[in-house]
Formats: structure tokens, C-alpha cells, sequence
């Protein structure tokens, strides 16, 4: 557990003093301002309309909250990729992995330490989308439920793409391809619900299991449904567990 | 201490290191030594559990390197080539991370970093950034991350590399000073060094392992017969004297080296095991000559080095 936690200490350092991660935040903060800027603006010009008499009541929750948790699963599979590309690739490019292989730490222990250290950064930049919504209860009271569920879904869904991520990140020194080999599995897990619009065969139906979206969207409802967890834990855990066997591997051959 | 049996170590179509065994005894300073590519590398890296060997197996330590990793790991140091360092960290917070990794906390953990940091003359930089570090800090650096936990081994895949000449007899003061509580396994290319510094050589090359020796007895292994500098002042010819030489009983061959002003300088040799200073020295005083030097000449270890990986590759 010391181990754990001095990777993952280490790791958190190492986004922080170098620009990574406040050009994310910056990045982040701009895009997803933007997109609850939107959001907001539609409401309001819904709600005008509604007073006058078309449509039902509007509500907060469905109509800014629900779009803008959305949106954010969206915004992080480009960001997931650019926090996962440097966590092995680097170290082995640099030759500091065999000071990790060759210290009295278990394998699995470097693995987990450096994803829950890439966890931390992940839940950071979400803690502005965070202040985004904190403004929306200043002036009014929508449901905080969804708001709460949504941020778990957001870390469970952030937690798989950074395992993933992270595996990725391990089988190669070149940060650039673990990124864009992150980008492709995470756009294509996002993407594999659309199979179902067209085809309703046992693939269809495997893939729309693996998709993230379909797991995402009731967590932005404020339901947890224990399917949805169990989904995401797993892949979180088989992620780490075949980081941890490439880890292993990667001795064998190197 | 260190008990290497027939490892070898294969990649796809090719032989890294082919079953090698030597042994260190605990307190000796060791150098590993070949040509590139030989796989001193790669047996260093067995040797840490970098990585596994193909076959064969190691004990480090008392424990072996399959079964019980993690325990050698505890007691083994490691420098590898290129230090393994963070750019982004400074000086005093990597020997922090790396004293955390190896086990140390606490009290316990600040006193040896100030003590590596001391000892590795790595104090004055401890607040800068490792990015900012020349080449020569970067190796000091490097070493002293490698002894923070103060371990039984060390093993130092070329220690002196990028220094300059004053920082390499600082670095092998340091590496000599080291020895006694820790057993050192140093590979080097450069010969003087393991001369001035290993109480034992091991030699491979292109995998295998060639000699394995104390510095003395690999240096008398080459040459059968010992090699006698005779330096003679005399008016007469050269062939007079070589003949002269070569006619005292146990000299097997007498070679002319250099015509000096009123003299010559000839290599004698002898052979084994037989002592023929003293009638070297009657027969040039009773041909009335003066001898003005008669001293044992001994190969240098590059000459050795060369003659036993030249065989090897011959072979
Ligand atoms: N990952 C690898 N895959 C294939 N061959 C490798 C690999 N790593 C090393 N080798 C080969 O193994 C041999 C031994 O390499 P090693 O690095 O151990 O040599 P070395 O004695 O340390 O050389 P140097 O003095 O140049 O550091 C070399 O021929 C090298 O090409
Ligand atoms: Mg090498």
C-alpha cells in the first residue's frame, strides 16, 4: 500500500510540474464552459417559450445537467488518451523503468500506483466541471442526485479508459502511438452501441454490452444501476490486471 | 555472496549470454569486462531481476533471483547504464522517491539522503532540477540512488561513463571506499581501471565467459614464463650481449627492445618457474659490462584483455 501510494504520489508530481496538466485544465475549462455556456443558453430560450404557453414545466436536470454530463463523457475521450500516453512510454523511453523493476515493489503495485496517480488528475480537471454546475445551484435547485451520480459514472467511465489507456501506454516507448492507439479503443467502446440501430445479432449485442455510452447514461439520469458498476469495475480490474502481465512480459522479452 | 550458474540468456536467432557461472565472495570488488556486446549488460540485468535468464539460475545474496526476486531486489543497488533518472524532479526529492522505493521512511530516510548526497558529492545540487545536471552530475546522481539503502550488492554497469578525468578518480575512490561492507560488480571498457580498482576480473566476450581470475595470477596465467626488463651499459655490440644472455641457464628467448645511448634495453624471458635474476646479473657484471636495471615486466591488462577475447574470437 506505501508503494502504491509513493507511485502514485510521484505520478501526480510529475503532471503537475510539467505544462501537461494545466494545458489540460485550460483546454478542459474552455471546452466544457463552452459547452455548458450552450447548454444554458438553450434552456433559458426554451423556458421563455414555455412561459408563453408552448410546451410542458422545464427542468434544470433534463434540459442543462443531463446534456452537460453528457458532453463531458465525450470531452474525455480526447483528454484520457493525453493523461494515459506518458505513463510507461516515458519510462521506458527514459530508462527509469528498471529502477522500478529493480526495486523491492510488486508489479502490480507500479501498475495501480500509476493509475490511480492518472485517476487523480482525471478527477481534477472534472472538479471544473464541478464549478460549472455549483453555479447553476446558486440561482436555482435543481437535483442534486444526478449531479452526484453523474460524477461517480464520469470517474468509473474516466477510471476504464485509463486502464485501458494505461495497458496501451505499456506496450510501447512511443507516446504518440500509445495515444492515438487510447484514442481509437476509447472512440470505438464509445461508438459500439450503434451497432444495435441496424443489426440485432449475438455481436450486436456483445458490443453494445462493451459500450461505454450505454453504461454511461443512466449514472446521468442519477441511476446506479449495480450492471453498470459491476461493468466498469471489471474492465478497470482487467485492464490493470493485463498492464500488470504485460508489465511481467515485457522482462521476458526485453 | 554472488553465485552465477550457467545462465544464457537468447533472443529470437541469436545468443546474448551463453552459459555463464563465476562467483563473488562477499567484500571483493569485481570487474566485468568485454568488448560491446559482449552481455555484460545483459548479465548485470539477470543478476538485478531486470530480468529472467533463459536457463540457468543466480543466487544474489542468498537468494535466488527466480524464486525469491523480491528479496534480492532488497539487497541489491543497481546503476544501470543510463542512470535512471526523473528530469523533472530535484536532486533531493529523486534520492527521496528512490529511498522510499527501496524501503526507508521516516528520520531514517532524510539521514541517508543526506549522506548519499555526501558521499556522492551530489549535496550542492540537491535543489536543482535533475534536467538542469551536467553528464557527470547525472552519473553521481546515479550513484548515489544506487547505494541510499545502503544494500549487500552493487552492481554498476559502467560507472565512470561521460566523467571527466578528475570526476573518474573521484568516482573510484568512492567505488574503492565502498568496498569491504558492499560486494561491487563494476563493468567498464576501460582497462586501467579495473586494474586500479577490482581485486578480480571476469572476462566475456560475445557471451562467453573467457577468464575469470584475481589480477595477479590472470596476468602470469598469459605468459607461462615471467618477463625480465634488463638494461645493459656496455661499448660493445648488441648481438655480443644478447648472446651472452641467452646462454645463462633458464632463459628461453632474449629480445633486443631499444639501442639507448652506450647500452641496451632487452626483454628476457624465462622459463616457468624459473629465477634467473641473479645470473642475469653475474653474467652482464662478470662480462665487465654495468647493469643499470633488472626489473620483472608484467603484461598490461590490455594486453591481456586483447590476447584472451582475440583467441576467443579466432576460435
Ligand atoms: N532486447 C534485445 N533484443 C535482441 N538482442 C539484444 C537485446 N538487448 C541486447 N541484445 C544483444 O545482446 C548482446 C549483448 O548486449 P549487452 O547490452 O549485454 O552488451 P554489453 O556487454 O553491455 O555491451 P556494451 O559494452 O556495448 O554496453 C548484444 O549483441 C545485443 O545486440
Ligand atoms: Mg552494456
Amino acid at each position: 500500500m506505501r508503494n502504491i501510494l509513493t507511485i502514485c504520489q510521484k505520478e501526480i508530481k510529475s503532471y503537475f510540474v510539467s505544462p501537461i496538466a494545466y494545458a489540460l485544465m485550460a483546454i478542459y475549462a474552455i471546452v466544457s464552459g463552452f459547452f455548458t455556456y450552450v447548454a444554458v443558453g438553450y434552456f433559458l430560450d426554451r423556458s421563455i417559450g414555455a412561459a408563453a404557453g408552448r410546451g410542458g414545466p422545464m427542468d434544470v436536470n433534463e434540459w442543462v445537467i443531463r446534456p452537460v454530463i453528457m458532453n463531458v463523457g465525450v470531452i474525455s475521450l480526447f483528454l484520457i488518451p493525453m493523461i494515459t500516453m506518458r505513463l510507461f512510454a516515458e519510462e521506458k523511453r527514459s530508462g527509469t523503468i528498471e529502477l522500478l523493476i529493480t526495486s523491492p515493489i510488486r508489479d502490480y503495485e507500479i501498475v495501480v500506483g500509476k493509475w490511480l496517480g492518472a485517476l487523480a488528475m482525471y478527477a481534477c480537471i472534472l472538479s471544473l466541471t464541478a464549478l460549472n454546475l455549483g453555479v447553476l445551484f446558486m440561482f436555482g435547485s435543481p437535483d442534486w442526485r444526478p449531479v452526484a451520480t453523474g460524477f461517480l459514472g464520469m470517474l468509473l467511465q474516466g477510471g476504464c479508459l485509463l486502464s485501458i489507456g494505461a495497458f496501451l501506454s505499456n506496450t510501447t516507448k512511443n507516446q504518440i502511438m500509445a495515444g492515438a492507439m487510447t484514442f481509437g479503443v476509447s472512440l470505438l467502446m464509445w461508438t459500439f452501441d450503434w451497432f444495435t440501430g441496424f443489426k440485432s445479432d449475438a455481436w450486436a449485442k456483445v458490443l453494445a454490452y462493451l459500450s461505454l455510452t450505454a453504461h454511461f447514461e443512466p449514472f446521468s439520469k442519477g441511476v446506479i444501476d449495480s450492471k453498470d458498476v459491476i461493468f466498469y469495475v471489471s474492465v478497470i480490474v482487467l485492464g490493470l490486471f493485463l498492464t500488470t502481465r504485460s508489465l511481467e512480459s515485457l522482462r521476458w522479452r526485453a | 555472496m554472488i553465485k552465477v550458474e550457467g545462465i544464457s540468456k537468447r533472443y529470437p536467432g541469436h545468443t546474448a549470454v551463453d552459459n555463464i557461472s563465476f562467483e563473488v565472495e562477499k567484500g571483493q570488488i569485481v570487474g566485468f569486462l568485454g568488448p560491446n556486446g559482449a552481455g555484460k549488460t545483459t548479465t548485470m540485468r539477470i543478476l538485478t531481476c531486470f530480468m529472467p535468464p533463459t536457463s540457468g539460475t543466480a543466487n544474489v545474496a542468498g537468494f535466488d533471483v527466480l524464486e525469491n526476486p523480491l528479496e534480492v531486489k532488497r539487497r541489491i543497488g543497481y546503476l544501470p547504464e543510463t542512470p535512471p533518472l526523473y528530469p523533472e524532479m530535484e536532486v533531493a526529492e529523486y534520492l527521496t522517491f528512490v529511498g522510499k522505493l527501496k524501503g526507508l521512511s521516516g528520520d531514517n530516510l532524510k539521514k541517508r539522503v543526506a549522506e548519499v548526497s555526501e558521499k556522492c558529492n551530489v549535496a550542492d545540487v540537491s535543489q536543482k532540477l535533475v534536467s538542469k545536471l551536467s553528464k557527470g552530475y547525472k552519473q553521481r546522481v546515479g550513484l548515489a540512488q544506487a547505494i541510499i539503502h545502503n544494500p549487500d550488492v552493487l552492481i554498476l554497469d559502467e560507472p565512470t561513463s561521460g566523467l571527466d578525468p578528475k570526476q573518474i578518480h573521484e568516482t573510484r575512490d568512492l567505488i574503492k571506499g565502498l568496498a569491504g561492507e558492499h560486494t561491487i560488480i563494476l563493468s567498464t571498457h576501460i582497462l586501467p581501471e579495473v586494474e586500479q580498482i577490482c581485486e578480480r576480473v571476469v572476462i566475456i566476450s560475445s557471451g562467453k565467459l573467457v577468464a575469470t581470475d584475481t589480477m595477479e595470477s590472470l596476468k602470469n596465467r598469459m605468459h607461462g614464463s615471467a618477463v625480465i626488463g634488463v638494461t645493459v651499459e656496455t661499448p660493445s655490440e648488441s648481438g655480443l650481449v644478447q648472446e651472452k644472455l641467452e646462454r645463462v641457464a633458464g632463459v628461453s628467448r632474449v629480445i633486443l627492445k631499444e639501442t639507448l645511448e652506450g647500452g641496451f634495453a632487452f626483454e628476457v624471458e624465462s622459463l616457468q618457474g624459473r629465477r634467473v635474476q641473479a645470473d642475469l646479473a653475474r653474467a652482464v657484471v662478470e662480462a665487465g659490462w654495468n647493469l643499470t636495471e633488472l626489473r620483472p615486466v608484467s603484461l598490461s591488462l590490455e594486453e591481456v584483455f586483447l590476447q584472451l577475447t582475440a583467441t576467443e574470437a579466432s576460435a
